[in-house]
């Protein structure tokens, strides 16, 4: 069955610059038709750079935001016209560190299981809590929680009522490595158990390690939509990697990913990596460290969103 | 419990975690009015002949700490969660505008009520009041707490600030509620704001209130209730269309 599934589904917000120079007004195109079923027990990963739409795509999917035009549906219900069953099925962790500051944890999970029509469901929320590290917490006020904290409350009150689609917007920004574990074990064991899981984050490395099919968004349009391993295999070069003490060439420059003194350079054949290595010593700089990689999941990405990037220049 | 009783319970509890703030200090506010305006003006007043003004004074101030205080839950409770952010706990449910609305307007309800009976718990001593039809006073109290929590929501969904919030407060609210016949009877008005006072929704409210404490007030009780039910049934009608559309909450 599909979990998921978003058919050409476009959402336009009225432009902030034009609307108060312009009457008319100009829009600006946060989804421009975009398409996408997820099946039902798919690990799913919806990858793309600040503002590319992931957030309005969920928002419109929780039913927080209404598509301007296309269809939207959760396990067959459409998010409109039957958004009860469609959010009953659906368990939302919101990016935002948001929390209400009168109640405890404890108190919490039982108030929004109540607004799911959940009575008694304290066995649940025991085992949510204890999942998630929080059990401690339980009779704490939210106020009094750290960051990383309120983030495992916020995953706990997405799960309360149990739904069978769980969508996770970046629920790792900002987060220590013990809840990212924690939170990727038990995600991943709802998982194996049946439920769909939709997740946005900007840390490639997890999209690869946990989902299984992964879609790439740009200014609003889907530019890739792949199983990880195929996305992984089209990257069409490997990576010359070396750690480099001073400024590099600017034609190398252009290409690069550099972390401080680790360069990253993508190479298609032998011929790429000679011409490369001797723009550096005709510079007079000295790679230390060479190495020669298959590429991962943020090449590929960088590889879709720079292609997008020339296409859209070309046009243009 | 289904989904509209969690949600007025929480919304209940809500305030009632912050009580010395929602209802302790609404009710102090009206003692004090009613000793400083019942000292000074005492022995100078008499409404309607033979009724005390301290007495005359207080089913006023009763129904103004009801009907100000309803307003002020529901506006706070939602213009805070927007602000917070955690309204998106809300948005996510299945919970259906009525629920919404219901939940909402009832705890209003509750919590003006609360602060009606504590204001007179404390100064219903010192006065000489009677309770000739207790079902005017419960029916008017409930209504006018009804349409204040509605209007509430109204606000609530409406401003983005706490400042546009405390404008509507300010500026509508208070005005309205005090030049609604709480401190005198619009009898004692020159005509034209005799006139102007039967503009004022709010009127109805307090002088439909004070029948049941006396038998007697400005206007008919039924002609109050018929204004008072239209008010509710309008004001009603907007907040539940707002809340269906998602007025400011769904974009």
């Amino acid at each position: 069955m599909t979990a998921i599934s978003f058919q050409s589904v476009s959402k336009a917000y009225p432009s902030p610059k034009s609307s108060k120079s312009n009457a008319s007004g100009g829009t600006f195109l946060a989804l421009d038709g975009v398409s996408l079923d997820i099946q039902e027990g798919e690990f799913f990963g919806l990858l793309g750079p600040n503002g590319a739409g992931k957030t309005t795509m969920i928002s419109v999917l929780a039913g927080l935001t209404r598509a301007t035009s296309g269809k939207v549906s959760v396990l067959g219900h459409d998010v409109q016209s039957d958004f009860a069953a469609a959010r009953r099925s659906l368990g939302v962790v919101p990016q935002e560190l948001v929390f209400d500051p009168f109640f405890n944890v404890r108190e919490l999970l039982r108030i929004q299981s109540g607004y799911f029509g959940i009575k008694n469901n304290g066995a649940w929320i025991d085992e949510l809590l204890e999942s998630l590290g929080l059990s401690d917490k339980a009779n704490a006020n939210m106020r009094q929680l750290s960051g990383g904290m309120k983030r495992r409350v916020l995953v706990a009150q997405a799960l309360v009522h149990k739904p069978r689609v769980i969508v996770l917007d970046e629920p790792t920004a900002g987060v220590d490595v013990e809840l990212r574990q924690t939170l990727w074990q038990f995600i991943a064991k709802l998982n194996k158990q049946g439920h769909t899981v939709l997740l946005t984050t900007h840390y490639l490395e997890e999209a690869e390690a946990l989902c299984g099919r992964i879609a790439m968004l740009k200014r609003g349009q889907m530019v890739a939509l792949e199983k990880t391993s195929v996305l992984l295999k089209s990257a069409t070069s490997q990576v010359l990697r070396f750690k480099l003490d001073g400024e590099l060439p600017a034609e190398v420059a252009a290409l690069a990913r550099v972390t401080g003194r680790v360069v990253q350079l993508p190479v298609h054949n032998a011929a790429e990596i000679e011409s490369h290595l001797a723009t550096l010593r005709m510079a007079g700089l000295v790679a230390e460290d060479v190495e020669i990689r298959q590429a991962d999941l943020e090449d590929v990405f960088l590889e879709v969103m720079n292609r997008q990037q020339s296409h859209a220049g070309a046009q243009a | 419990m289904t989904g509209w009783q969690t949600l007025l319970y929480k919304e209940v509890l809500r305030f009632w975690k912050v009580a010395f703030q929602t209802i302790a200090a609404p009710v102090l506010t009206s003692v004090l009015y009613m000793l400083i305006f019942g000292h000074v003006l005492e022995d100078h007043v008499k409404v309607y002949d033979q009724v005390a003004y301290t007495s005359f004074l207080l089913p006023g101030l009763i129904m103004m700490g009801v009907l100000q205080n309803a307003f002020a839950n529901s506006s706070s409770s939602l213009v805070q969660s927007k602000i917070m952010g955690n309204l998106v706990f809300l948005l996510l449910t299945p919970l259906s505008h009525w629920s919404w609305f219901v939940a909402y307007v009832a705890s209003s309800v509750v919590r003006g009520l609360a602060v009606g009976m504590g204001v007179f718990l404390i100064t219903g001593w010192m006065v000489n009041i009677q309770f000739i039809y207790p079902l005017w006073i419960l029916a008017f109290a409930i209504m006018g707490a009804a349409m204040m929590g509605a209007l509430g929501v109204i606000a609530g969904l409406w401003a983005e600030k706490f400042d546009q919030m405390a404008a509507f407060q300010n500026f509508i609210i208070m005005p309205m509620t005090f030049l609604s016949g709480v401190f005198y009877s619009i009898h004692s008005l020159p005509a034209f704001w005799q006139q102007l006072s039967h503009l004022n929704p709010f009127f109805y409210m307090i002088d439909g209130f004070r029948y049941g404490f006396f038998g007697q007030s400005d206007v008919s009780p039924w002609v109050s209730l018929s204004v008072v039910a239209t008010a509710l049934a309008v004001v009603s009608s907007v907040t539940l269309y707002l809340l269906r559309t998602g007025y400011k909450i769904r974009s």
